[in-house]
């Protein structure tokens, strides 16, 4: 199956800040993807470029197999803010969309308008943050892409609008067939929708994998202080601190710990994530983990 | 037909968690053979959850041979689990009572008492192989 996005050494510069640095992904379809990183990690940098709305300074991206090009109608995007024409109603949003996009599914937005209770003769301007967001989804979804980019789109919902909006982005992935990058501070949120994850920080993606799986192979250690030198055979430090008496590590290992000297709790995503953002995860774990 | 409920902060994977729910549901028979899961797309409307994952869930179910998924109708649970197993579980409560009256007098509070259990349970089962 082809990728949903795959990018070799991109790498992304406005003039001479770096947004983003030669970055490896390979994300495949099929997948809801949680894109997560501190402010100014290059979330929304990676987004536009995969819409086509930006062009990549060096490296290679691809999604769905091919160059982006913005105003595709296999992606729909829904930018940060949720944008939407406040002087016109929800209506002319769906005859705008049906007149702009040549795959437009009439019926699908009718129906998703009328299930999350939206009145059609309602000027955008006028919804709370909630049905802003639900009318931006409904118009990127009825193009009927096979891939969703959402930058942030939780982030100026509250805790009830927030969950009806997740409850409508699963259900559409569950009719099948599109796939979903979102990118979003809310690593809770993401643990419930999300399969994949990309930790972004400094420009950088500093881990991305199945959530499963990231979750399954790190594990929190605490033991009498060791030096960091003695540590580990067949796993990879990611966080570690020391105190006089104890030393507490993350550590990323596929095998079981069978050191007795050290008691192993479970992680979250949360956990994971946080780890991989803090500025103490050297660097070499990081590279070429993908 | 049953539903899920997510912890969102318990330590369990959410497709653990759902694998936990129907088993559970089994054991107490509120499941029985016959009875429909309720569909991925129900599911995940509901409790904002991935498709995926419950997906996931059903299809370890399946594994482990408690349900079967019939093309075009949904997943079903093959067997039935708790209703006749249920009464023998009775004199098994009723020693566990015995035991937490003990405890009690012993000067356990109730936190005590459910971490006595579960490390136990745990060394017990690992034990066991």
């Amino acid at each position: 199956m082809t990728d949903a996005l795959t990018a070799e050494s991109l790498t992304k510069r406005y003039g001479r800040r770096t947004a983003l640095s030669d970055c490896n992904l390979s994300v495949p379809a099929g997948h809801v993807v949680g894109l997560v990183g501190p402010n100014g990690a290059g979330k929304s940098t990676l987004l536009q470029l995969a819409c086509g709305l930006l062009e990549p300074t060096a490296g290679r991206l691809e999604v769905l197999g091919v160059r982006p090009v913005s105003g595709s109608p296999r992606v729909g995007f829904v930018a940060q803010d949720t944008p939407v024409y406040p002087g016109m109603t929800v209506a002319e949003h769906l005859r705008l969309g049906a007149h702009v996009n040549p795959s437009w599914d009439a019926g699908f937005a009718e129906r998703r308008i009328a299930q999350v209770g939206l009145d059609p003769t309602q000027k955008a301007g006028k919804l709370s943050g909630g049905q802003r967001a639900q009318l931006a989804l409904t118009v990127a979804a009825a193009k009927r892409p096979d891939l969703l980019l959402l930058d942030e789109p939780l982030a100026a919902l509250d805790p009830l609008a927030r969950r009806a909006f997740l409850q409508g982005l699963m259900e559409l992935t569950a009719e099948g067939g599109v796939s979903v990058v979102m990118s979003s501070h809310l690593v809770a949120d993401l643990e419930r929708v999300c399969d994949h994850v990309i930790v972004l920080a400094a420009s950088r993606v500093r881990v991305a994998g199945e959530v499963d799986e990231l979750i399954g192979s790190h594990h929190r250690l605490t033991g009498p202080r060791r030096e960091p030198d003695e540590l580990g055979h067949g796993w990879a430090v990611v966080e570690q601190s020391h105190t006089d008496a104890q030393s507490t590590l993350m550590v990323r290992s596929t095998a079981p710990i069978d050191d007795p000297t050290w008691k192993v709790a479970r992680v979250d995503l949360e956990d994971v994530v946080l780890a991989y953002m803090s500025e103490s995860a050297p660097h070499w774990v990081l590279e070429g983990q993908r | 037909m049953i539903e899920f409920v997510l912890e969102a902060r318990s330590g369990v994977a959410p497709y653990m968690q759902i694998i936990q729910q129907v088993r559970y549901a089994m054991r107490l028979g509120v499941l029985k053979e016959g009875d429909k899961l309720p569909p991925v797309k129900e599911v995940v409307a509901k409790i904002a959850i991935n498709p995926n994952t419950v997906s996931k869930a059903y299809r370890e179910l399946e594994y482990e041979g408690l349900v079967a998924a019939r093309a075009g109708l949904g997943t079903f649970v093959t067997r039935t689990l708790g209703a006749d197993s249920l009464p023998q579980y009775e004199p098994l409560r009723k020693n566990l009572e015995r035991w937490m009256a003990e405890a009690v007098e012993a000067g356990l509070d109730d936190e005590s008492i459910e971490a006595l259990v579960i490390s136990t349970l745990r060394s017990f089962s690992e034990a066991r192989g």
